[in-house]
Parts: C-alpha cells; structure tokens; sequence
C-alpha cells in the first residue's frame, strides 16, 4: 500500500483528516494561550513585587 | 416553621400585589411570544398541532427565567435578605415561602392563559387538560431551580444574562417531560408515565432546590 | 497523612511541586499520544465492515466525549471539597480544570458531526448521545461565565463550586431525559456501536484516552500555578520567588 493510498483513507480523508487536525490545533492553541497567560501574570507580579520594594527601601531612607 | 412558610408567603403576596405590572408584563411576554410561532412557521393547523407543545412549553420556560431576575433583587438591595440569614427559622424554608409566593404569582397565571394559547394551536380538548396538567406540574419546578440561579447571580453584573446560561440547561429534563406528555396523549401512548416523572421531578426539587438556593444566598450575601 | 495532605494543600509548598509534575504529565501524555496514534493507525483494523475507514474517527471522537464527562466528574468533586473544606487549592483546581474540559465536549461535538456526514449523511443527527454531549458543553460554558461575572475571587470559587454541584445531580437526570425524548423520537439505527469494537480498537481508544489525561492534568496544573501567582502576589514566598528569577 502506497503512502498516498493510507493518506487517502478511503475516499474519507477530508473527514479524517479534519477531526485529527482540529484536535491537534486546539491542543496546541490551549497551550500557547497558557503560556502568554503565564507569562502576562509572571510580569505583572514581577512589576509589583518590585514597586512595593522600592516603596520599602524609600521608607527606610 | 409553617408559621415563618405562611408569613413568608403572604409578605410575598402583597408586595406582588403593589407590583402587578411586573407579573403581567411576564404573563404577556408569554403570550406574544407562544403568539409568534404562527406568524414564522406558517398557519398549516396540521404543524401548528405539532410543535404546539414544544412551543408553549419554551416560552414558558423563557418566561420564567424573565421573571427570576426579580426573586431576590429586591430584598437583596434593601438589605432584607441579610435579615432573613439571621431568623432563626431554617433559611430553606424561607426561601421555599418565597418560590412558592413567586410561582403563585408568575406561573400559576401562564397555566391558566395555556389553555387559550392551545386553542390558538388547534390542540384538542385530551390534549389541553395534558398540558395544563403538565404545566401545573413542571412550572413550579422551573421556579424552584431557577432560584438556584437567581441567588447564584445575585448582584453580579450582566446577572440577566448570565442566569439563563446557568439554568437553561438544567430545564432540559422538565421540558422533555412536559411536551413530551402532550405529545404521547396525542399518540395514543398516555401521558401518565410522563407527568408521573414530572410529579417525581416535583418532589425532588421541593426537597433539594430549596437547600441549594439557601446555600447560594449565604454565599452571595457575605 | 492527613497532615501531609493539608501540607501540599498550601499554595506555597503546592506551587513548585506542580511546576516540578507538569513536565512528567506533558511527556507521559506525549509518549501515550504517539503510541495511540500508532495504534490507532497500523494495529488496529483498516477498515470498519460498516462505516470504512471514517471510523478511525471514533479514535479520538470517543476519548474526548469520555474526557468530558470525567473531566466534569472530577470538577464537581473538588468543587465539592472546596465547599466542605473550604481548600483554597481545590476550588482552584475546579476553575483550571472546566476549559480544558469544554474544549473536549467542543472537540467531541465536532468529530461527531464529522464522522456523522459519511456514517449518516448528515452533520447532526438529535442522537442521545450527540444531545447530551451538547448540554454538558452548555455546563461547561455556564460553569465558566459564572467564574468570569464574579469579580471576587472567593465569592467566584463558592458560586462556581455550588453550580458545579447542582451540575452534577442533574446530569443523570438530563442524560435520562435525553435518552428518553431520543426513544420517543425513534433514533436512527446505525448507532456509535461498541459492540463490534476489537481489541486493537479498544487499546488505541484507552491509550488515546490516558493520553487526554495526562495532558488534562498537566494543563490543570498549569493553570493552577498562574493562578496562586496571581492571588498570592502580595505575599512574601511570592516576591523570594521573583528575585530570585530575576537574578538567573
């Protein structure tokens, strides 16, 4: 069996195909979407904990 | 306990009294929308009959969700619900006063005008005691799972909409039940089974409802 | 034990311990996906007799409906923890879990319609199980959009917690309701049948399945970790952790 026959699957490819590509894409659409989440809060929390200590060493000053 | 139920009930009443146009404006959303279907699907009696019990039974689920949102608003901005937390009395029973009062006053009327809406249908006359039965039966379950969602959304924003995300899906089951006994007496098949789970239906959430809406209050009024 | 438990429970100690697991879950799931792939597409049969080659659909159409419907089993039982105990952990662990939940009801939908064009003819067929695989997508939504309303994050566990709950009682009953409107409605006759499924079938469908899983928990645990970031910001665990990121 040739690889473009195992590729055709029968006259279903398109249905096939789709179902697998779609899930894949989801999957790695979640996962950036959690890393740039991550990475958003990361720096948010990075620039607060870096205002509240400067806020602290001004205080001591 | 019966005694805090009944007062519960009548306050309830009265204040729905000085209120009427709230509940007619439900009754008549009601109408209009069961009113509509002819006009997009068309006048053929032999559809009409059909989707009769599935309509009548969506805008009756769509009606009552329009009248939750004012369950609890009220007592909940002049600061009577906190009040109501601290009575000694179980709060389910409370608010069990409470739903009761609300299906008094906004289902109870959409099972009387069913009948009218059924003729508008061209519903026999088996099939129009099926329906009041099934409504008589399943509204009040949709005012006692709707609380749920009434309480749940209390004071947040967009809380209108956000309640019929919450508690469309669990009127599914009293929707099935309740076209479908209208269906099955129109097919010969008997609606009892039908309106003998919607009486389940009934006593369950009599029992639970009122638990979880109690729940939820506590946790929207901290 | 019990004091280990509540240990780990704490958001502090939790923090790294999720951040040192999420690889192992992430490559578990990765190593069980290629070997359910491969399964799926050398082991296991073909062809169907009935449907051809379209049911290599069924691979992943039902690990997704499976993942939904743990996924929200699960939810709802550490929803219900965070209300008993009243566990910060839990609560967040319920709120990380829905997304990746609604996207296998949404993956599930999907492939159902898909594999439904050529097996029925048609995108949508009112099945039992196509309709109840799209009211548990509705829960999942509800489920989200009331943890997005409510600005208070305690108040959002609680709420989110106890709709989870109510969920999880109706389920049953609206997967029975569904099962019964279908048989009023008589269905049509070629069903998703389990019965003609072989070995190799099933052995792809568990290994695509524990694959879902691990990625599932990995992805939870990720979350979670954001999460504590965001809710402990003020804390000073949080700021040691931030200095000392800035000083690699």
């Amino acid at each position: 069996m040739s690889i473009a026959e195992a590729l055709d699957m029968g006259r279903y490819s398109v249905y096939v195909w789709s179902c697998y590509g779609l899930t894949l894409f989801c999957i790695i659409v979640e996962l950036v979407w959690l890393k740039q989440h991550r990475k958003m809060v990361w720096q948010r929390v990075c620039r607060m904990v870096r205002m509240t200590k400067r806020q602290k060493d001004e205080a001591q000053v | 306990m019966f005694s805090a139920f009944f007062s519960v009930v009548r306050r309830e009443l009265l204040l729905a009294m000085r209120r009427r146009a709230d509940f007619l404006t439900v009754l008549f959303f009601f109408i209009i929308v069961v009113s509509l279907f002819p006009l997009g699907v068309g006048p053929e009696a032999d559809t009409l009959r059909k989707i009769a019990p599935g309509v009548v039974w969506v805008a009756a689920l769509l009606a009552s969700m329009l009248a939750l949102g004012r369950l609890f608003y009220n007592d909940y901005v002049d600061g009577t619900l906190e009040q109501m937390l601290l009575v000694p009395q179980p709060l389910s029973i409370l608010v069990l006063g409470k739903v009761f009062a609300h299906w008094l006053v906004s289902g109870l009327p959409l099972v009387f005008i069913a009948p009218v809406m059924g003729l508008q249908f061209d519903l026999d006359g088996e099939a129009i005691i099926v329906l009041i039965g099934a409504l008589m039966l399943g509204t009040p379950i949709l005012s006692l799972i709707g609380a749920i969602g009434a309480a749940l959304t209390l004071g947040v924003r967009g809380g209108g909409v956000l309640i019929s995300l919450l508690i469309l899906p669990l009127y599914i089951p009293v929707l099935v039940f309740g076209a479908g006994a209208v269906e099955a007496s129109a097919s010969g098949l008997g609606a009892q089974a039908h309106l003998s789970l919607l009486g389940a239906g009934l006593f369950v959430s009599v029992v639970l409802a009122p638990w979880a809406t109690a729940a939820a209050l506590k946790i929207s009024v901290e | 034990m019990k004091i280990n438990i509540f240990k780990y429970a704490a958001p502090a100690t939790f923090y790294p311990l999720a951040g040192k697991m999420i690889p192992w879950f992430m490559w578990a799931a990765a190593l069980l996906g290629i070997a359910g792939l491969y399964y799926s597409f050398f082991e296991a049969p073909l062809a169907d007799y009935q449907q051809g080659q379209s049911y290599k659909i069924m691979f992943i159409h039902v690990p997704t409906a499976w993942m939904s419907m743990f996924i929200y089993v699960v939810m709802a039982m550490w929803a219900a923890s965070g209300l008993i105990w009243n566990t910060r952990l839990s609560a967040m662990m319920a709120k990380s879990l829905a997304p990746t939940g609604a996207l296998f009801a949404f993956l599930a939908l999907v492939t159902g319609a898909v594999w439904g064009k050529p097996t029925w003819g048609t995108w949508w067929v009112w099945d039992a199980r196509l309709t109840s695989e799209l009211i548990l997508f509705f829960l999942y939504i509800g489920f989200i959009a009331l943890g997005a309303a409510i600005e208070d994050p305690r108040r959002a566990a609680k709420a989110t917690g106890l709709l989870a709950l109510v969920g999880i009682v109706n389920v049953p009953i609206i997967y029975f309701s569904v099962i019964w409107w279908s048989t009023l409605h008589q269905p049509p006759s070629l069903k998703l049948n389990e019965s003609t499924m072989g070995v190799e079938m099933l052995i792809s469908i568990l290994l695509m399945t524990l694959c879902f899983w691990s990625y599932t928990i990995g992805v939870a645990l990720s979350r979670v970790r954001t999460e504590i970031l965001q809710r402990e910001s003020k804390t000073d665990w949080v700021a040691a952790l931030v200095q000392e990121g800035e000083k690699k």
